[in-house]
């Protein structure tokens, strides 16, 4: 279990999640999911390129780009139909609160981060672990990268 | 007040027509006094995307489960949670769902438990319906305020429980889950999280005929002639039969009871939803592995009920 800090931006869309009630929790997931961005180009015409999340209960493929040291700032990139909106609204989340940080500083995210957006009882523990395993492959790349 | 069944001439070959209803039926109908059309996804955000309008949503985990005890919503629970989706005990209620209805025949299975009579799956389920471009919405349906009566839950025709398969072997047991699954290679379906089984493999001599057999690729169930080839001629069952359908926790073999019950005019079928992640958990209960559906052990027969 990682105890670090929460990044600046995902501690945010903590606060956002944890101020609503329930139902409307739900309504913020979706609207991460229904603003997840395309791929680029250059990923979109090489699936190939993408890494499928097996952990997860639909389909969501995702790559990553670490840029130079220092910093090894770390892009991510998530695809996931449209008929997987929970999904999809989890892949939302990570991107806005972790695209553009240092390796460092997401690596030290803590491991608990999906249990505290409050959503466990909507959406379900079983649920709510695709979530944690998108968050333990991006760490595990972001370790298993050269 | 119940509407008339779809007159399709594929349903007719089933036993039980009036359990399908197809998407020209379902729009042609949509607003009728009487209908209540129900989404059961897996997707617990799927219905807020779009769903049929006037539809209601009702997601297993949340509302069909009991929130402490594994097993189901009492028949208080059930009484609450049908007023509160404006169904009555005579409304016609057509559920559908993504996957095939995969969700959907789950929760009819369980609005059967509570004995609710008419109760439908759109045939394709809600990827059909989508295909077809037919409407979607985001509107919150006006649910009218109405009653459902207090009806006692009842398990014994429809479902079994551990003992109860205990009891059963030596009769037919049909394991819905994916091949690997079956074998023991794994516990969970392929891409989906574990859920905690000690053990991998099947109920001695179940035989292996995964659920999704049954779905042909647009998510329609299958013709009544490929269904009987699969369950009779492939699987071994024979009138009379008395069969339990299991899977990991319930859901997916409650697509095959559909199956046998409604489609194929079985009338002994029950739905065992402890299923593996109960079995394989469970101490001192039998369990084969591989590919065979395995003998059952004379000593086990004796010592585990």
């Amino acid at each position: 279990m990682t105890t670090g800090t929460v990044p600046a931006k995902l501690a945010e869309i903590i606060d956002d999640f944890q101020s609503l009630t329930e139902a409307d929790r739900l309504q913020l997931l979706l609207e991460f999911s229904t603003g997840l961005p395309g791929l680029p180009e250059r990923y979109s015409d090489h699936p190939e390129l993408l890494e499928q999340v097996v952990e997860c209960q639909s389909p969501l493929f995702l790559t990553m780009e670490i840029g130079d040291a220092p910093d090894r700032q770390v892009h991510l990139f998530f695809s996931a139909p449209r008929e997987a909106p929970t999904t999809r609204g989890f892949a939302g989340v990570l991107l806005e609160g972790l695209d553009g940080l240092p390796a460092a500083e997401v690596l030290a995210v803590p491991d608990d981060v999906p249990d505290r957006l409050g959503l466990t009882r909507a959406i379900t523990p079983l649920r709510m672990r695709g979530m944690s395993a998108m968050l333990g492959r991006i760490k595990r790349k972001i370790r298993e990268a050269p | 007040m119940t509407l008339a069944p779809d007159p399709q001439d594929k349903f007719a070959e089933y036993a039980h027509p009036e359990r399908l209803v197809s998407t020209e039926w379902l729009a042609a109908n949509l607003g009728a006094e009487g209908l209540v059309v129900v989404e059961s996804d897996e997707d617990v955000l799927l219905y807020e995307t779009g769903h049929i309008p006037g539809a209601v949503k009702i997601d297993w985990h949340t509302e069909l489960n009991d929130e402490v005890t594994r097993d189901y919503i009492d028949g208080e629970g059930f009484a609450r949670l049908m007023a509160s989706k404006g169904i009555t005990r005579d409304s016609t209620v057509v559920i559908y769902g993504d996957k095939s209805n995969w969700w959907a025949a789950y929760a009819l299975w369980v609005f059967t438990l509570f004995g609710h009579e008419d109760v439908r799956l759109l045939d394709g389920g809600r990827d059909k319906w989508v295909a077809e471009d037919r409407p979607l919405t985001t509107d919150k349906p006006g649910i009218a305020a109405v009653d459902y009566p207090v009806v006692e839950r009842d398990d014994a025709p429809i479902r079994a429980y551990l003992g109860d398969v205990l009891e059963h072997l030596g009769n037919p047991l049909i394991d819905v889950r994916s091949g690997d699954e079956y074998t023991g290679a794994r516990t969970t379906m392929p891409a989906y999280p574990e859920e905690g089984a000690l053990r991998g493999g099947h109920i001695p001599t179940a035989r292996s005929v995964p659920w999704a057999r049954a779905a042909a690729p647009d998510g329609t169930f299958r013709s009544r002639a490929e269904l009987d080839a699969i369950y009779r001629d492939e699987a071994g069952l024979q009138d009379g039969d008395d069969v339990v359908a299991y899977c990991r926790i319930g859901e997916r073999s409650s697509h095959t009871w559909f199956v046998l019950t409604h489609l194929l005019g079985f009338e002994r079928v029950r739905n065992y939803d402890g299923s593996w992640t109960e079995w394989g958990n469970a101490v001192r209960v039998p369990i084969v592995r591989g590919t065979e559906p395995g003998d059952l052990p004379a000593a086990v027969q004796r010592s585990a009920r």
